[in-house]
């Protein structure tokens, strides 16, 4: 019911939703939960074990009771709070666990069996007959439990991941927070203010204290005009600080769009990392409830959100209304109830040494024994001091106390300490560097503390800054003493439906807590284990505290011997979409694209990728019906015309300086200070611990002056290498080093009319550019490069030019090339030939290769050093009994697999007969038969040997023979022309 | 005959242009990569004064008329917008013109886009006009220099243009629907 004249509410703008399919009508500025209220909804979700009906519990973000799932365009999100989530036009949210309807839940049957659903039910009763656990518990288990639905749809949602930086970052606008960031801000410091709720103000919104004599709504509203002027204060609200990390990293989760009507581009949330120089916390505190017989009917809700419903929203959550506390400070509650208009039917403090001075009737060391109403609230009875109290009512507000958020103080393993005068933990003081506790948090209660508790650690950050503090005036207000005895659970009847409630999320009651203290899991993390207390969506934060102080009851402990659970980040659920926000699909990684891309698209190639680029794995032509007949017709391009491709994506270091021939010594395995200026030579690099770590071609373009080409997925490993080693091993060697990769396109053009091709091209003849010679050469006026080598076995040539001619001169190579009887080759046809010429490329070595495996073991140089080579020479990495590169051809040109196993003719199929493998393989055209690369047991002692290449995954068992690597072109007269 | 057509990273690409700020594809200009040899920034000042300039100390740029040198890296630097002066055999210079793609960013949300992806302090107090910085744009390896106080030259491997313009594009449509 509202409350004419009360609340922050627009009532000027009514707004409309569903809540299980039925249209209910709020304002703006509702929360889903207070507009439900309004409309005198009081069942709202069902209980996770016993599916109980529960009602909204608090206004804020630790609810426990009231999660609904919100059913949206893009996105269908379980276990949102409806006591955070804002409503909006067209906002429809609907009841989860429940089934076939809120109202009638077949699973409440759950409620029944309680005698058998206690803590530890589970371990105790699926353990036996063993078998049963999979194919029956398990599946049914699993169908039961969990909270609300999912789509089962990708999240189609639109993210946000944003970094922020600041002198001070202040967490919680209450009064304490708001009194920070003014301190902080009017000094000139950059002041991130974050508040998880829609508004500033904290408790003081709910609470409506006087400051200044003016009414709190007054007093924010000029406290917002300010802020509103200065433009080093950030106020970022519904953004909640959910993590404390190394170097003053916060995290945070901001509510971009989730309050609003969808929208093309705006997101639903973004995740936040702020840096910090200093923090201040004024996160504030949580009200706790009391444990008592059934204290989980709907209308059992907090004092506090009683009074945020009716200050903040204008909703009288019920029309009677009882007030049980154990402290001075929820009768405020009642009193602004009857101030209201809403009947008090009394206030029932558990403490015997209270004030009965109140306008309502007042009963002392009152206990309830008794509530009645399974939908709702109807009636409570119980005692006190001077007898028994029975009252029809549908509200009874609870305060047990409060609990200071000291979350995020313990996210760098610091533990709260007990306070034992406000029975709370307190935050202990530098638990996270940089941050000072305020305000209610920090334990002090009062209006008054938090503001001049937020400007006092204001100022002494902006001292730690060198800034000079501004002064900030703490409003006269409230400075009351928090007075409160602490009860934690009230006595049961006894029996087994007698539970009283501590966790409402999870369902764990005071029994539960004792049965695990009863069974020996007394340590507090044990009993939050046992009874899954504080696992649930609200991690604990309205039941923590109860469950370990009942904990501490039974095993006759002290509270602070007993400790708190640890305190992990993120403080707020944390929608892992938003983490990862930009990183679904394509956004995982970058796409690099060669200048011949749109050209390979064109002719219908399918792009693979190679590390972060995308190569066109083979050019369809009409009436080619498969991939195979498209890579045999350009292998046959480069076997008896010219072939044409775009290797831009080989890795480019340029390599300059007087000791650049010296490094290059001491990162290769072999030399290049005797590599003539105008030569290129192929070079083999080994990691320190001696295995082949890339290999490529390095060309001397003069005395001085070095370029290293690197296998495509190795690049930016190499480059790195080479930083570490001149850094680390030989800072004194004068050299400088950059990557070109992305400077040049760079074309292979193989053939036997390789040749003629490139010297159609140039501005000046060729020449005799010798095999592996590397020249200067003018295309169409651009500075090129040409370089005379081959991967194919074929007379082989690389032109290179600036990048940005890349797509020009690739169309001219082609037309020129499909001219001459040749075209376009993609990567299958560039494997088919490399096979063929028996080599492999680094993507296909696993790590565990020695240069002497690939036969190359007479590259490493005896008359020199070099990185890897005392490591390489190790008895296992000479081993006789080591894996070597082969060569494989099946008997019958079977279709043979990179992955299969090799065994000896006659050897049990079993790992550990196994003594190789394939690590590429292809069909080559030319020897009409599948050939591979692969690795085996003294391979090179064994050509000729026939062996088993055994694949099980697809069935594969075909004899082949074992022989040199090189298939094609022994002598190499081809490639050298 | 052979004729070489220069193509620009993106090819042609619309500007975009939301809430006051614009990202725009630059245009091609030379860059040479400035590696001065073991203690030889002093022969490499001597060179490059000649156009007003001076090897620029980390994180930093400094401009002349057209030309520009930045620092991209450990005893590195690039010379923007110019040809590089004779340098003699102090140090290595790299043409690196085709390397990268560069795209102005400028306007009042040009410090919001690049906060989406760049992990760096990027008020001013921390990052002045005239900084030139390496950090990453999301997964995109970065130069970053900035102009102004809401101006910036982003740079990227051409190879990576698409991504990041994309990025950025992503980020400045995100801002301007927060602002609605």
């Amino acid at each position: 019911m509202r409350i004419d004249g009360r609340g922050l509410i627009d009532r000027a703008k009514p707004i409309s939703f569903t809540f299980d399919g039925k249209r209910y009508q709020g304002y703006k500025g509702d929360t889903l939960a207070s507009a439900l209220l309004a409309n005198g909804v009081r069942v709202v979700g069902r209980s996770f074990k016993y599916h109980r009906p529960r009602g909204v519990l608090t206004a804020g973000f630790e609810e426990p009771n009231a999660l609904v799932e919100v059913v949206g365009t893009t996105n269908h999100t379980p276990n949102v709070r409806a006591t955070g989530q804002e409503i909006f036009e067209g906002l429809v949210a609907r009841s989860q666990n429940r089934w076939p309807s809120l109202r009638f839940d077949i699973l409440a049957i759950n409620d029944l069996a309680t005698p058998f659903l206690g803590a530890g039910f589970y371990y105790k009763t699926f353990m036996w007959p063993r078998a049963f656990w999979e194919g029956l518990y398990e599946p049914i288990i699993r169908r039961a439990a969990g909270l609300g639905s999912l789509s089962g749809k990708h999240d189609e949602g639109q993210y946000e991941k944003s970094y922020a930086f600041c002198d001070v970052l202040v967490i919680g606008a209450g009064p304490a927070g708001i009194a920070a960031a003014l301190t902080a801000a009017r000094a000139g410091a950059d002041v991130i203010l974050c508040e998880e709720k829609a508004h500033i103000g904290g408790r003081l919104l709910g609470d409506m204290p006087q400051l200044d004599g003016k009414s709190a709504a007054d007093w924010l509203a000029e406290a917002a005009a300010e802020m509103a002027t200065l433009p080093n204060l950030r106020v970022m609200a519904r953004t909640a600080v959910t993590g404390a990390y190394d170097g003053g990293v916060y995290s945070a989760l901001e509510r971009v769009g989730l309050h609003r009507a969808p929208r093309a581009d705006l997101p639903r949330e973004c995740f936040w990392r702020i840096t910090a120089a200093q923090t201040i916390l004024a996160a504030g505190a949580l009200e706790r409830p009391i444990a008592f017989e059934n204290n989980d009917r709907p209308g059992i809700m907090l004092a506090s959100a009683v009074q945020d419903y009716l200050n903040i929203y204008g909703v009288a959550v019920g029309q009677k209304v009882a007030l049980l506390a154990n402290n001075d400070g929820a009768r405020r509650v009642a009193r602004q109830l009857i101030q209201a208009g809403v009947e008090v039917l009394g206030i029932l403090d558990t403490r015997s040494d209270a004030s009965v001075v109140e306008d309502c009737p007042v009963f002392l060391n009152a206990r309830i024994t008794k509530t009645k109403g399974r939908h709702g609230l109807r009636h409570i009875s119980g005692t006190h001091l001077n007898g028994e109290f029975s009252f029809d009512c549908d509200v009874l507000a609870v305060s047990g106390g409060w609990n200071p958020m000291v979350h995020l103080t313990c996210h760098m393993n610091g533990r709260p300490k007990w306070e034992a005068s406000l029975s709370a933990f307190v935050p202990q003081a530098d638990a996270i560097p940089n941050m000072r506790a305020v305000g209610a948090c920090n334990g002090d209660f009062s209006t008054k503390a938090a503001f001049t508790q937020g400007a006092g650690a204001a100022a002494a950050a902006l001292g730690d800054l060198g800034h000079t503090p501004a002064p900030f005036t703490a409003p006269d207000c409230e400075d009351a003493p928090y007075i409160i005895t602490p009860l934690w659970a009230m006595e049961t009847s006894g029996g087994v439906y007698a539970r009283a409630w501590l966790d409402f999320a999870n369902d764990v009651t005071v029994k539960d807590v004792a049965l695990s203290a009863q069974e020996g899991f007394v340590s507090v993390e044990h009993m939050k284990r046992y009874t899954t207390q504080g696992m649930a969506p609200d991690q604990g934060k309205n039941s923590n505290i109860g469950a370990l102080a009942v904990l501490a009851d039974s095993t006759g402990k002290g509270i602070p011997e007993v400790g708190t659970t640890t305190y992990r980040a993120p403080y707020a659920p944390t929608s892992i979409a938003a983490m990862g926000a930009g990183g679904r699909g394509m956004g995982f990684a970058p796409q690099r694209f060669l200048t011949s891309d749109r050209l390979s698209r064109d002719r219908g190639a399918p792009m693979i990728e190679a590390g972060l680029w995308y190569r066109p794995s083979y050019f369809p032509k009409a009436g080619e019906g498969d991939w195979q007949t498209s890579c045999n017709r350009e292998v046959g391009y480069v076997r008896s015309a010219v072939g044409v491709a775009d290797v831009s994506t080989l890795g480019k270091i340029d390599i300059q300086g007087k000791d650049a021939a010296k490094f290059l010594d001491l990162v290769y395995a072999n030399t290049f200070s005797t590599l003539p200026v105008g030569r290129v030579r192929y070079g083999l690099m080994l990691r320190a611990d001696g295995y082949v770590l890339d290999d490529g071609t390095t060309a001397r373009l003069g005395e001085n002056h070095y370029l290293m080409t690197t296998t495509t997925a190795a690049a930016g490993l190499v480059m790195r290498h080479l930083e570490f080693v001149h850094q680390a091993y030989c800072a004194d060697f004068d050299l400088r080093f950059i990557s070109v990769t992305e400077a040049f396109a760079q074309f292979a053009v193989a053939g036997p009319r390789a040749r003629v091709l490139v010297g159609s091209m140039l501005a000046a003849p060729l020449g005799d550019l010798p095999f592996m010679g590397v020249t200067t050469a003018q295309i169409s006026g651009v500075a090129a490069r040409v370089f005379r080598i081959s991967f194919s076995g074929e007379e082989g040539y690389e032109i290179a030019v600036p990048t940005r001619y890349g797509e020009a001169l690739m169309r001219d190579l082609i037309s020129r090339a499909e001219l001459m009887g040749g075209g376009l080759y993609g990567m299958e046809a560039l494997n088919v030939l490399r096979i063929e010429k028996g080599f492999i490329t680094h993507a296909e070595i696993d790590g565990r290769i020695t240069a002497g495996d690939l036969g190359l073991g007479g590259m490493v140089s005896a008359k020199k050093d070099c990185i890897g080579k005392r490591a390489a020479q190790r008895e296992g990495m000479v081993h006789e009994n080591r894996q070597h590169m082969v060569g494989l051809r099946p008997l019958q040109g079977e279709a043979i697999t990179a992955g299969a196993h090799i065994f000896a003719q006659g050897a049990a199929l079993t790992r550990e007969q196994s003594q190789g493998y394939l690590s590429s393989v292809g069909y080559s055209p030319q020897f009409h038969s599948y050939l591979a690369l692969g690795f085996l047991e003294r391979g090179r002692a064994r050509h000729g040997e026939t062996v088993m290449v055994v694949d099980r995954l697809r069935g594969i068992n075909v004899r082949a023979e074992v022989c040199d690597p090189m298939f094609f072109d022994k002598s190499g007269e081809r490639m050298r022309g | 005959m052979v004729n070489l057509i220069a193509t620009a990273p993106l090819g042609y690409i619309k500007p975009v242009s939301l809430i006051g700020t614009d990202l725009v594809q630059i245009d091609w200009a030379q860059i040479t990569s400035i590696a001065p040899y073991l203690g030889r920034v002093a022969d490499v000042d001597r060179a490059l004064a000649k156009i007003g300039l001076r090897f620029p100390a980390p994180n930093r740029m400094a401009s002349h008329g057209d030309a520009r040198i930045a620092w991209t890296g450990r005893d590195q630097a690039f010379m923007i917008g110019a040809d590089c002066p004779d340098l003699g055999d102090a140090a290595a210079a790299v043409d690196q013109s085709d390397a990268w793609a560069r795209f102005a960013l400028s306007g009042p949300a040009a410090v919001d886009t690049l906060a989406h992806y760049v992990p760096v302090d990027l008020r001013l107090s921390s990052l002045p006009v005239g900084a030139s910085i390496r950090s990453q744009l999301y997964h995109v390896p970065l130069c970053l220099m900035r102009i102004g106080a809401d101006a910036f030259e982003v740079m990227v491997f051409r190879s990576m243009a698409h991504t990041a313009w994309h990025e950025l594009e992503d980020a400045l449509r995100i801002l301007a629907a927060r602002a609605h």
